[in-house]
């Protein structure tokens, strides 16, 4: 058998996240091929239906990226998105998923090394708990 | 507007789980704007019917819906939500309860050829105002007699816990019911305002009591206006 490739989205914050990226593709830096990039322009603009969506469409795991707490660009956009991720992590729970599935995260600056860790312990998190018993 | 919450998603799971073909719908006024039944969280509870129904293998159709106002027909006669509702083995109403009796019975008057199960996704709460961002707190039990005009427009009805119309009872401590320490004394309010608009007056005669029979408890209450008619 095969090993279990899991398939995880990543919404990834503009001015942070993205800019990490960018620095972690320059620099060489390599993270998980599992992984797909969302990006928004804050991540206080996702909503809960689009972390539950993202499940049924046959994401494995979840990840919501956005800058260091008091760095939002648009202030508060990351306490937002936080919060969301909570009660999604909740809904998902009642749904029969594990919660663990889901994560917020931040990096700092253009905070590549930072980025490619979350990512890349994500994928190792998701490739423990298994496929989404919702799409396999 | 009128203040509800979700049901626990195990109490709607159990009320549908029977049935293959579910259609969820929204109400755009206020449950919406107490985000509880708004088009959110329709989207929100389909997932999640959704993400339960295929984890346990079974093959369910959830549709979306929405209406802008689930108590008025005039919102509801709209043919793609009746053709929604004609498909559906059994509806989930996200508005209130009186969303979910209305839509009760229109659903049923307008399709003949088999009865519309509606069964409710909110528990429908109270008549509030939106204090802050996510918080809501009741203001009105709708006594049919208002009394706001003695009492410097804080209701006595609804926020003294005894509904005292001569307060404060001996339990007002510090501005706060014995209830508990977050609840504000409605009378220590009302006093406070009629102190500051010069009326304090007005409380000293003895309110006798209150006419009831405007209120609930004589079956359901209605207005009929004759000049709206024809
Ligand atoms: S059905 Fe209920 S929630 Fe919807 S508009 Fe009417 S009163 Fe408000
Ligand atoms: S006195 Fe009656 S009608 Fe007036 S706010 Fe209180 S409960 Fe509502």
């Amino acid at each position: 058998m095969t090993e279990f490739e899991p398939k995880i989205i990543a919404f990834c914050c503009h001015y942070c996240a993205l800019a990490a990226a960018d620095v972690a593709g320059k620099t060489g830096l390599q993270f998980s091929p599992n992984i797909r990039i969302i990006r928004v322009l804050c991540t206080g603009k996702i909503e809960v239906p689009h972390l539950l969506k993202a499940f049924e469409s046959g994401a494995d795991g979840v990840v919501v990226i956005s800058c260091k707490f008091g760095e939002c660009y648009f202030k508060e956009g990351n306490f937002r998105a936080q919060k969301k991720v909570e009660r999604a992590q909740s809904l998902l729970q009642e749904a029969g998923l594990k919660p663990e599935r889901l994560l917020f995260d931040f990096v700092p600056g253009p905070g590549a090394k930072k980025f490619v860790d979350i990512l890349n312990g994500m994928t190792e998190r998701v490739r423990s708990l298994g496929p989404n018993p919702s799409v396999h | 507007m009128i203040v509800a919450e979700r049901k626990p998603f195990s109490e709607i799971l159990s009320m549908v789980e029977d049935y293959s073909r579910i259609l969820v719908v929204g109400c755009g006024s206020c449950v919406t704007i107490c985000m509880a039944g708004g088009e959110e969280e329709v989207k929100i509870l389909s997932s999640q019917l959704r993400l339960a129904f295929k984890k346990n293998k079974k093959d369910i159709e959830v549709e979306e819906a929405m209406a802008l106002r689930q108590c008025d027909d005039e919102y509801m006669n709209n043919p793609e939500l009746i053709n929604k509702v004609k498909k559906a083995d059994i509806v989930i109403s996200m508005a209130c309860g009186i969303g979910v009796q209305h839509a009760t019975a229109f659903f049923n008057r307008i399709i003949t050829d088999k009865p519309i199960k509606i069964v409710p996704g909110l528990n429908t709460t109270f008549m509030g105002a939106n204090l802050d961002v996510g918080v809501w707190e009741e203001r009105c039990v709708g006594c049919g007699d208002c009394v706001l005009e003695k009492t410097g427009g804080i209701c006595p009805i609804t926020r003294c816990a005894k509904s005292l119309l001569n307060g404060p009872c001996g339990g007002s401590s510090n501005g706060k019911c014995e209830i508990n320490k977050e609840t504000d004394c409605a009378w220590h309010l009302i006093i406070e305002r009629l102190e500051a608009l010069g009326e304090l007056d007005r409380i000293k005669p003895i309110e006798m009591y209150k006419d009831w029979r405007p209120s609930h408890d004589g079956g359901p209450r209605k207005i009929i206006r004759e000049d709206m008619r024809i």
